[in-house]
């Protein structure tokens, strides 16, 4: 089920020598949950510190650079001071929902990073439909946007929270099928598998056309499933504030900032996985070296993640409508077509 | 066989949301309260008051050089075209005959104090329909002008160079060239807004067909400036009255014809171009000459009626004084332009998305003190 590197390998050794076997795996898995945990919640503050960095740049000014080397610790000191500070809440809100809400988003976020292959042999869990599991995970985090703007006891959260589950109800479709197209290639939902098809050749050379037009596809309703500029209807600052999470404070919020940016980072991971040969190397170049994939799989994911950054602070935002016309007249029909079309690819065997 | 009743009769229900004072959209203190039927606007309400000064009151207890201050106060971005506004007032009020280099400046700053309203519109525009990265290029463009400003009359805002009779001291030395500057530097940058904003499929889609103004509503709403303009109906006061130095310069009248929040926004657009054209023709040739003429100390308007209106950057702004002969006007009436586009908001945004609203809302180009004086 594990497959880790030597060091893990021999801390997998000695918990199953020191108990018996299931209660060593349940503690196997805690092991893992714990380190993805502090792993993931940092590299979710540096995401944000990069989100920062890169809007910054994009709007003419210097961003964060003040606390620690070059700000490094900026977004530390933030979730510090989140930590810190008070949890407010509205009166009459529901508040077993209230605060049962940020808990759906930032676990669903964590529970889906388990299936990366982020280098050879380094995969917390190799399930057998890891792209179905992300797929099924990732639309959890609607029902933790839903119950807290509901729960919220305000008009503006709970519009937002509304146009959340119509939304990320739409373009999960699109994500799915977009992916699925990738899997008529691949063929296996298997995430290390889909790494291995890709030996010869990256999945979006591998499948061209098809595989490109799944790749915008899936961009644009990725960028859609993170609730994001150019759709970022679900906080609109300009329209409702701050959208659904308007009456959180303190780490409740910091768990749906968390998750918005753990979220993207996800996202940009499975493209990367899917259609960019996740850790394999261009033309296999490190291929004796597989510690190095890791750094592949991050770089090729931080260029992803740099795109989505780029939509933000350049496009508007859609209105709701045109929203839903995007996904429902535009992107399940090209997508439906370009499954048949990639479909036709594999049969006929014209990939590259 | 037995047919099953569907039952038709579901019904949304409408409720009821409170926009403001304090909301990100509404850019300052309006208050709107909204009728919405799950996304779409049934009502607007808007709500006034929350920055009421009471300055028409306050000007009839004040001098009228006191009162050119209280005028930067009300439309805060185009403070200098207020001030001009009382000035020329009471200037034509006592018949004064005002020195051409005074019209002349007057008409360069009023000018760029246009296009620094516009640019700070711009990126505020493309702020509510979620393009965060203009507002920051409108300040960058904005930040030059405040510095000729700064430079010559010491303020960046609320500017008061104009008293009546002149300007309160002459323009800097440096003041032409980096006007000149400025100019240069700014053609090259408004194309900017183009490629980022205006050719933007996104945006296109959020502003063409929303918020639709025909001419007819904006006459007998009295719409002015951009708004009424974006709607075809000709009313720039800078064509039809001209003041200052405006009689002395071509320029052509931006206009749309869809009505619609495009249109409205081209305008703009177009009319910084028009007031760098304007600039352009004026900037090298400012007479030599006094910069202001002499006024008495107490200067107390004969008794009578006298209106002036002047075009700021939202629309027509008059200024009507009812004098008795003594050194305070016995009333005085701002028509802010403001005031008249805001009435608009009801009759163009129902039937919209909230998100419309907000749109339609920056297309209005609102500054909530001109409206609440």
């Amino acid at each position: 089920m594990t497959r880790f590197f030597s060091i893990t390998k021999n801390i997998h050794e000695w918990l199953f020598d020191l108990m018996p076997e299931g209660l060593a795996r349940v503690v196997e898995m805690i092991l893992i949950a714990v380190v993805y945990l502090l792993i993931f919640s940092v590299a979710g503050l540096y995401l944000v510190l990069l989100e920062r960095r890169v809007a910054a740049w994009f709007q003419l000014r210097i961003g964060p650079n003040r606390v620690g080397f070059q700000g490094l610790l900026q977004t530390m000191a933030d979730a510090l001071k989140l930590v810190s500070k008070e949890l407010t809440g509205t009166e009459r809100a529901d508040k077993f929902l209230y605060n049962l809400a940020p808990y759906f988003v930032i676990i669903s976020s964590l529970m889906a990073l388990s299936v990366f292959p982020f280098t050879k042999d380094f995969q917390a869990f190799d399930i057998n439909i890891g792209l179905l599991f992300l797929i099924a995970i990732s639309s959890i985090g609607v029902i933790g946007i839903l119950l807290g703007g509901w729960s919220s006891n305000n008009k503006f959260a709970l519009i937002g929270a509304m146009r959340s589950g119509v939304q990320t109800i739409s373009y999960e479709l699109s994500v799915g099928l977009s992916l699925l197209t990738m899997v008529l290639l691949a063929g296996s939902l298997q995430l290390s598998e889909i790494v291995e098809v890709q030996k010869g050749g990256w999945l979006i050379v591998q499948g061209h056309i098809p595989a490109f037009i799944a790749f915008m596809v899936y961009m644009i309703a990725g960028t859609a499933e993170t609730n994001r500029a150019p759709f970022d209807l679900v906080e609109a600052e300009s329209e409702l504030g701050a959208g659904f999470h308007t009456e959180y404070s303190g780490m409740k919020f910091a768990y749906f900032f968390l998750a918005e940016f753990i979220n993207m980072f996800i996202i940009a991971a499975i493209a990367t996985t899917v259609f960019f040969g996740a850790w394999l190397s261009p033309f296999g170049i490190t291929e004796s070296i597989p510690i190095l994939g890791v750094l592949w799989f991050l770089g090729k994911t931080l260029i992803l993640v740099f795109l989505m950054m780029w939509f933000r602070w350049t496009f508007p935002r859609l209105r709701i409508d045109q929203l839903l016309t995007l996904e429902w007249k535009y992107l399940l029909p090209i997508n439906l077509v370009n499954i048949v079309f990639m479909a036709i690819v594999v049969l006929l065997k014209i990939t590259i | 066989m037995e047919t099953i009743a569907v039952n038709n009769s579901f019904k949304s229900e409408e409720y009821f949301i409170n926009m403001g004072p304090q909301h990100p959209a509404t850019h300052g203190v309006l208050r709107l309260l909204l009728t919405v039927d799950g996304e779409i606007i049934k009502k607007v309400e808007p709500d006034l008051g929350y920055i009421h000064r009471s300055i028409e009151k306050m000007c009839e207890r004040d001098s009228y050089q006191q009162i050119v201050h209280l005028t930067d106060r009300m439309d805060y971005l185009s403070s200098h075209i207020n001030n001009e506004a009382v000035c020329l007032t009471v200037e034509h009020a006592l018949q004064l005959e005002i020195p051409d280099r005074v019209k002349v400046i007057r008409t360069i700053i009023g000018e760029l104090t246009r296009i620094a309203s516009h640019t700070l519109w711009w990126g505020v525009m493309g702020m509510d329909v979620g393009a965060l990265t203009t507002y920051f290029y409108g300040f960058r463009d904005r930040e030059l002008i405040n510095d000729i400003f700064e430079e010559t009359c010491g303020a960046r805002l609320t500017m008061n160079y104009n008293i009546p009779g002149g300007l309160m001291f002459d323009i800097h030395p440096n003041f032409v060239r980096r006007t000149k500057d400025f100019i240069a530097h700014f053609k090259t940058k408004l194309p900017e807004y183009d490629t980022l904003l205006t050719e933007n499929i996104i945006f296109q889609k959020r502003m063409k067909g929303v918020g639709i103004l025909s001419k007819e509503d904006a006459i007998s709403y009295g719409a002015s400036g951009p708004v009424g303009r974006g709607s075809g109906y000709s009313c720039d006061v800078r064509k039809y009255h001209p003041y200052s130095a405006l009689d002395k310069v071509a320029f052509n009248e931006a206009l749309g014809y869809e009505g619609d929040s495009f249109a409205r926004y081209q305008v703009r657009i177009q009319e910084i171009w028009e007031s760098i054209s304007i600039i352009e023709q004026l900037i090298d040739n400012i007479p030599e000459g006094n910069h202001q003429v002499a006024t008495n100390a107490v200067i107390k308007l004969p008794k009578g009626e006298f209106y002036q209106k002047v075009e700021t950057a939202r629309g027509e702004l008059g200024v009507y004084i009812i004098s008795t002969g003594t050194k305070n006007p016995y009333r005085l009436k701002f028509r802010s332009p403001g005031f008249s586009n805001l009435s608009l908001l009801n009759r163009i945004a129902v039937g919209g998305k909230i998100g419309d609203l907000v749109a339609t809302m920056a297309t209005l180009d609102l500054v909530i003190p001109d409206i609440d004086r």
